[in-house]
């Protein structure tokens, strides 16, 4: 979910992973998901290798498991959407605890509790080992066009400020005695919104002129030019490739 | 702790690997129109411009509205864009945050990046601007023209994005029963639709209200330079 993104999830360190070059990362990440994802969902021993790739990786990484679990609630929502299914689909049932389950249903339940909560874990490995401007130079090694990594730079520089407008708005609000309970007492609370776009538009504006004053002429310059080697990248797809092995294997 | 209704970013798991991929080349051809159509429409002052507006939708979304006691939602933010900065960049700063909340804070599932930004970015976006469009000479008109063309907008945009993900889920869906899932996610988001519409149109009247000149959707087409003669003395 979208909401209360208060901090980003990195975790500095300075492991084996952490040091790697964040595009290297990313393509990484990329390929584990998409294995989890094409694993058929009958195989079940499969997701348990992934899981343990997973922990492998947090112990070379050595992050915290409490904060990795902390952070997986994001993917709560979904959790929900996997254990209604069981109730609401179709098709021949058993008996659970005496309470007829859809087979079809459980296993689909199961199908998107397990590969997104795989699938979360895995971003959160990113996430927790790279800093946002790795992650950031990592997307323009990837040949993401100059004008989307920068246009993200720039929106990872002054969302903490933007945010920051927006607290102190509501603090005032809420300083004065608003307290809306329902969507038509959303008045006070859209206005400082308009207020919100007119302030970043402004100060859009501002910053264009701040730049081409220092000499922009449409293009960031790449700071920090971090290549892999071969070797790096042979090292790095290990956790991929085995990934990949397993998520066929489940065909068999 | 407040729940949340409005679950739009999908998570990995929920359509299979080809149908993934299948609509991540979907994103990424919409959104290399998006960038260049944006240079178009806002030339050097694309970067900076574009990227404090994903910074206001960023923060837009954090900011939790009260639906219901004890149930609160966020804004989803694509038709209020188009109608604020075009459609171009909407879809562009919209499709940045998608990306950068999967890659920062693990919301939204990596390989369903392709899902979620062909759903809110482009259809959400284009959705929203096409119908915006059409309702503009009612916009231009008066004020609660322009509130009534930005709730239209706003919620046909909401309930379309969520047809989008049953076009997914029916291409590559998971689990049972795609008519379960047509009339759960069409009757959700008609509800989510009108919190959406609500502020939308409040936020896009509170700006045309102060700066009438930003709002992209009443702007004519850029006037000509043309230079005059016999202003000479």
């Amino acid at each position: 979910m979208g909401a209360g993104h208060a901090h980003t999830l990195h975790h500095p360190g300075d492991s084996v992973v952490h040091r790697l070059p964040a595009h290297v990362k990313i393509v990484v990440a990329f390929v584990l998901v998409v294995a989890v994802v094409a694993t058929p969902r009958e195989a079940f021993w499969v997701f348990g290798a992934h899981l343990v790739l997973l922990v492998a990786i947090w112990v070379a990484a050595r992050l915290p498991v409490t904060a990795i679990a902390a952070r997986s609630v994001i993917e709560a929502p979904f959790v929900v959407l996997a254990v209604l299914l069981p109730f609401l689909a179709a098709g021949p049932r058993i008996e659970v605890l005496g309470l007829p389950l859809s087979v079809d249903g459980l296993l689909a339940g199961w199908n998107i509790l397990v590969k997104g909560t795989l699938g979360v874990l895995v971003s959160i490995t990113l996430g927790m080992t790279t800093p946002v401007r790795d992650l950031l130079a990592g997307l323009t090694r990837l040949r993401v066009p100059g004008m989307v990594t920068t246009i993200a730079t720039l929106m990872v520089r002054y969302l903490e400020v933007i945010a920051a407008e927006a607290r102190r708005m509501r603090l005032a609000r809420v300083a004065r005695g608003n307290d809306p309970r329902f969507l038509w007492q959303i008045g006070p609370t859209i206005r400082g919104v308009g207020t919100l776009f007119l302030r970043s538009y402004e100060r859009g504006e501002r910053v264009h002129l701040a730049m081409l004053a220092r000499g922009y002429t449409g293009a960031m310059p790449l700071l920090g030019d971090t290549t892999a080697g071969r070797r790096t990248w042979t090292v790095a797809l290990v956790p991929a490739v085995a990934a990949v092995l397993c998520a066929t294997a489940g065909y068999a | 702790m407040s729940t949340e209704p409005v679950a739009m970013h999908m998570s990995d798991g929920i359509v299979d690997a080809p149908v993934s991929l299948a609509f991540g080349v979907v994103a990424i051809l919409g959104l290399a129109v998006c960038i260049a159509r944006a240079r178009r429409d806002l030339d050097d002052r694309t970067a900076p411009l574009a990227g404090l507006v994903a910074a206001f939708v960023f923060a837009v979304q954090m900011l939790n509205f009260p639906v219901l006691p004890g149930v609160s939602g966020h804004l989803l933010g694509g038709a209020l864009t188009a109608i604020l900065v075009g459609p171009s960049v909407g879809a562009l700063c919209v499709a940045i945050v998608l990306v950068l909340q999967a890659l920062l804070f693990a919301d939204g599932g990596l390989s369903a990046l392709g899902t979620n930004i062909t759903n809110m970015a482009l259809i959400g976006t284009g959705v929203g601007f096409a119908v915006a469009v059409a309702l503009r000479p009612l916009a231009r008109r008066s004020r609660a023209g322009l509130l009534v063309t930005a709730f239209v907008a706003a919620w046909v945009n909401t309930l379309v994005a969520s047809l989008g993900f049953v076009l997914e889920y029916a291409l590559g869906g998971q689990g049972p029963a795609l008519g379960t899932v047509l009339a759960l996610m069409a009757g959700f988001h008609t509800l989510i639709g009108i919190g959406e519409g609500i502020i939308t149109a409040l936020t896009v009247g509170a700006v045309a209200a102060v700066r009438p000149d930003l709002v992209y959707l009443l702007r004519g087409p850029r006037p000509e330079l043309t230079i005059r003669e016999g202003a000479t003395r």
